[in-house]
C-alpha cells in the first residue's frame, strides 16, 4: 500500500484535524465562529483556510502544481501576514499538517513500513513552507509600500501644483 | 537533509495556541498597526478640547489629570441623562450574540474584543459598577472598576470601531454599538485623548473650513488646474464660481474631491453636469468641506463644525443646498444637522430648477443628495448619455455605511450607474445595501499608522469585490463616499489587484453628452477611451 492511498483514504479526517488545529491559533471565541459560520462572505478567513488546506492537500497528493499551490497559500497567508502573528506563527499552519499525519497514520506507517514514503511526502510539505516564506515577505512588502505611498499621496497633488516636487 | 531540523523538533517549538484569558483581563496589549497616534496639544487647544499634552499612546503613563476618574464618571452620568438611548443600550443587551460575528473588525482581526457585544461591554462594565445599585454594592458580575488600564482598553477598542452600524442591523433589540462607541469617544475627549488623525483635520477644518487647511486662493487655483484638465479631456470649458452671492444653489462636497485622486475625477463629473444644466450654483471656500470629524469626537464638536454650512448658505443668500458624494457628511446632514443647527427657515424647500421636482425628503434640512438630484434629471429625460464611453469599465457598487444604514440611499446611485454604464454587477447580497461591509477606515480611522487594522477591517468588503472580479470581470469599484475613494484603492490593491475605484459622478461625466455630435477620445482620467478611435472611423 502506498502512502498516497492511505492519505487519500483518511483525507477528511486529516483535513478536519488540520483545520481544527489551525483554528486553535486563534482565541477560542474566534475559532468557534470560524467553524460555525458557513457563509464565505460572512467568514472569509475561515473560508480561505478550509478551501485552502483542502486544495493544498490535494496538490500534495496529486501533482504539486506550483500556481495552484501559490494561490491557496496566498489566500491564507495574506490574512495571517496582517493578523497578530509572528512570522513563524503565521506560517506554522503548514507544519501542523505533519503533526496531524504522524498522529493519524502512525500505526499504518509502522505496519506498512512506509517511513521513506513519509519522508518524501514530508519534504513536499517543506516545499510548501518555502513557497510560503516568499509569499509572506511579498505581503509584508506590499503592506509597507502601501503605507509609504499613502503618506506621499496625501500631499503630492498639492505639492506638484505648487511646483515643489 | 542532514541540517534540516526534524519535523518534531520544529513542532515542539511551535506554541500555536494563544493564551486563554478572560475578556476582563487587563492590561491590554497595544499591537503595532492597530493603535492610532495621540493628538497634539496645539490641535486640541485650537478646537478647545481640554487637557492637551504631549503624550504617546504607548506610554505607560498617559499623564491623565489627577481627577480623571471623576471627570469620566461625571461625563458618563451626564451622557446617560442626556441620551435615553445610551442608558437603554447599557441596560437591555441580553448577550444573545447575534451581533458578535457581524463586525468587519472581528471578522478580519479575529480579536474577540472586536465583537460588538464585547466592545460595548467595555463601557457597560463601568456602567454596571458605578450606575447600578448592585454594582455599587460590588455584587454584580461583569462590573469593573475604572482603572487606567480599563480606560486604555476602552480607548484602544473605541478606535477599532468605524461606527458603521452593521451590528445594529442584526440586534433583535436594535442596540446600536456605533452610538456606544460615540459615547466612549465623547468621554475619551473629556480627558484630552483624541487621536492625531481626528484632531488634526478638525483643527484645520475649524480654522479654514476644510480638513487640509486649504485657504481660498489655494482652493481656487486647484480648481483652475482641474478646469484646464477637463477642457483638455472634453473640449468643454466650465466656469465654476466661488462665494458668489445670490446664486440659486450652494454646492458642498468633501474637500478630497478637489485635491486628491480619484475624488478629483468625481468632481470633474459634477462640473460637467452643472455646466451642461447651466445650473445657477456656487462653491463656498469656507463651507469647503462636507466631511465633519466632529462626528467622531463629540456632539458639540460635530455641531460646531457643521454650523458653517447653514451659515454660508445664509451669507450667500442661496435658496437651498446640494451636497456631493460623501458618507459621514451625509450622516451628519441627514440625521443631526436639522436639530443641531436648524431650522434653516431662511432657505426654501428644495425644488429642482430643471425638472421642477420637489425633494420632499429634504423639506426640513433643505439639502439634497447629488445622486437624488441626478437620478431625478435622468428619470425626467433631461440628460443624454453615450454609455459606450464607459464600456471599458465594469463597475460594482459599494454602499458606504453612512449613506446606506445612515440614510437608506440604495436605489438612486444604482439607477444612475445603470443609466450611464452597460455592465453593472452587484456584489453578493449579504455584503451590500443595509448589510454592506465597511471600508474599514471610516470614523476617523483612515490613519496611516493603523494600515494593518484597516486592511483587515476591509477584508470582508474586499473579499466580495474579489468574488465579482473573478466571476464577472469587475474592474471598477464605484462608491459615493470620499473616504471610500481614499481608502478603497490600497484596500483592493492588497486583497484583489487590478480593480480601480471611482465616484458615481465620474461615470456620469464620462458618459454625459455635452452637445450633439461631440466626440470624446479621452475619459476623465485623461486615459484614451478604448475603441473610440475605431468607432469614429466606422462612423
Ligand atoms: S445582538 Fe443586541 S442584545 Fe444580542 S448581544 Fe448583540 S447588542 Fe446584545
Ligand atoms: S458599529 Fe461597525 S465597527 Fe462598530 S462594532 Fe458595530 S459592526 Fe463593528
Amino acid at each position: 500500500m502506498k502512502i498516497e492511498h492511505i492519505l487519500l483514504e483518511k483525507k477528511q479526517v486529516i483535513i478536519k484535524k488540520w483545520f481544527d488545529l489551525i483554528l486553535e491559533t486563534y482565541p477560542a471565541e474566534t475559532a468557534k465562529f470560524m467553524k460555525a459560520q458557513r457563509n464565505r462572505f460572512g467568514n472569509p478567513v475561515g473560508h480561505a483556510i478550509s478551501e485552502g488546506i483542502e486544495g493544498l492537500f490535494d496538490e500534495l497528493l496529486q501533482g504539486m502544481d506550483h500556481d495552484k499551490i501559490a494561490l491557496f497559500l496566498d489566500n491564507i497567508i495574506r490574512v495571517r501576514a496582517l493578523q497578530d502573528f509572528t512570522p513563524s506563527k503565521a506560517l506554522g499552519f503548514i507544519f501542523i499538517l505533519k503533526k496531524v499525519i504522524r498522529e493519524e497514520l502512525a500505526k499504518k506507517i509502522r505496519d506498512n513500513k512506509l517511513f521513506e514514503e513519509l519522508m518524501a511526502f514530508e519534504s513536499r510539505v517543506d516545499d510548501l513552507a518555502q513557497i510560503s516564506f516568499d509569499i509572506y515577505m511579498k505581503c509584508r512588502e506590499k503592506l509597507y509600500k502601501l503605507k509609504a505611498s499613502e503618506a506621499k499621496k496625501l500631499t503630492s497633488i498639492i505639492m506638484q501644483r505648487a511646483n515643489i516636487i | 537533509m542532514a541540517n534540516k531540523p526534524k519535523p518534531d523538533e520544529l513542532l515542539s517549538n511551535i506554541n500555536y495556541k494563544p493564551p486563554r484569558t478572560q475578556w476582563t483581563d487587563t492590561p491590554v496589549e497595544f499591537k503595532k498597526g492597530y493603535y492610532c497616534y495621540a493628538g497634539r496639544p496645539n490641535n486640541l487647544e485650537y478646537i478647545s478640547l481640554p487637557h492637551g499634552r504631549k503624550w504617546s499612546s504607548t506610554d505607560d503613563d498617559w499623564q491623565l489629570v489627577d481627577n480623571w476618574k471623576e471627570i469620566f464618571l461625571e461625563g458618563m452620568e451626564n451622557l446617560l441623562k442626556k441620551f435615553r438611548s445610551f442608558r437603554l443600550f447599557m441596560d437591555i443587551c441580553v448577550r444573545c450574540g447575534a451581533c458578535a460575528d457581524k463586525c468587519h473588525f472581528f471578522i478580519g482581526t479575529g480579536d474577540p474584543k472586536n465583537m460588538p457585544v464585547l466592545r460595548a461591554e467595555l463601557l457597560r462594565s463601568i456602567y454596571r459598577r458605578y450606575f447600578t445599585i448592585s454594582g455599587k454594592l460590588g455584587k454584580i458580575a461583569g462590573a469593573r472598576d475604572l482603572t487606567e488600564d480599563v480606560f486604555k482598553e476602552l480607548w484602544y477598542y473605541s478606535y477599532q470601531c468605524t461606527e458603521c452600524r452593521r451590528c445594529s442591523v442584526f440586534c433583535p433589540y436594535g442596540i446600536d454599538t456605533a452610538e456606544i462607541t460615540m459615547m466612549a469617544r465623547e468621554l475619551i475627549n473629556l480627558l484630552g485623548c483624541c487621536t492625531d488623525w481626528i484632531s488634526g483635520p478638525l483643527a484645520n477644518c475649524y480654522r479654514t473650513g476644510n480638513h487640509l487647511g486649504l485657504q481660498p486662493h489655494t482652493i481656487k487655483s486647484n480648481f483652475e488646474y482641474m478646469v484646464d484638465d477637463l477642457e483638455e479631456f472634453t473640449g468643454v470649458r466650465v466656469e465654476p464660481t466661488f462665494n458668489r452671492k445670490g446664486a440659486e444653489l450652494l454646492f458642498v462636497t468633501p474637500s478630497a474631491d478637489f485635491f486628491a485622486e480619484p475624488g478629483m475625477f468625481t468632481c470633474m463629473g459634477y462640473l460637467l453636469l452643472f455646466h451642461k444644466l447651466g445650473l445657477d450654483y456656487t462653491w463656498s471656500t469656507y463651507a469647503s468641506e462636507g466631511g465633519n470629524f466632529g462626528l467622531f469626537t463629540s456632539n458639540e464638536m460635530m455641531k460646531r463644525i457643521n454650523s458653517k454650512i447653514y451659515a454660508e448658505a445664509k451669507r450667500l443668500g442661496v435658496k437651498w443646498i446640494l451636497g456631493g458624494e460623501c458618507g459621514h457628511m451625509w450622516r451628519v446632514l441627514h440625521q443631526y444637522m436639522d436639530t443641531m443647527n436648524g431650522p434653516a427657515d431662511f432657505l426654501e424647500e428644495p425644488v429642482s430648477p430643471i425638472t421642477g421636482t420637489k425633494f420632499e425628503n429634504a423639506k426640513s434640512t433643505k439639502m439634497v443628495h447629488i445622486t437624488e438630484f441626478t437620478a431625478d434629471l435622468i428619470k425626467n429625460g433631461k440628460l443624454k448619455f453615450d454609455k459606450s464611453r464607459n464600456d471599458h469599465i465594469i463597475p460594482t457598487f459599494h454602499d458606504s455605511c453612512n449613506t446606506s444604514r445612515g440614510m437608506g440611499l440604495f436605489e438612486e446611485p444604482r439607477y444612475v450607474i445603470n443609466s450611464v454604464c452597460n455592465q453593472f454587477h452587484e456584489m453578493p447580497e449579504n455584503t451590500i445595501r443595509e448589510q454592506t461591509f465597511c471600508c474599514g477606515s471610516g470614523s476617523g480611522l483612515n490613519a496611516g499608522e493603523i494600515e494593518e487594522l484597516r486592511l483587515l477591517g476591509g477584508l470582508p468588503r474586499a473579499n466580495a469585490v474579489k468574488y465579482v472580479k473573478e466571476k464577472n470581470g469587475v474592474n471598477m469599484l464605484s462608491c459615493i463616499c470620499a473616504i471610500d475613494r481614499a481608502v478603497l484603492p490600497p484596500l483592493v490593491d492588497y486583497w484583489v489587484g487590478d480593480v480601480d475605484v471611482c465616484g458615481v459622478h465620474e461615470l456620469v461625466g464620462n458618459a454625459l453628452i455635452m452637445e450633439e455630435g461631440e466626440k470624446r477620445e479621452i475619459d476623465l482620467r485623461g486615459e484614451p477611451l478604448p475603441g473610440m478611435e475605431e468607432k469614429e472611423e466606422e462612423d
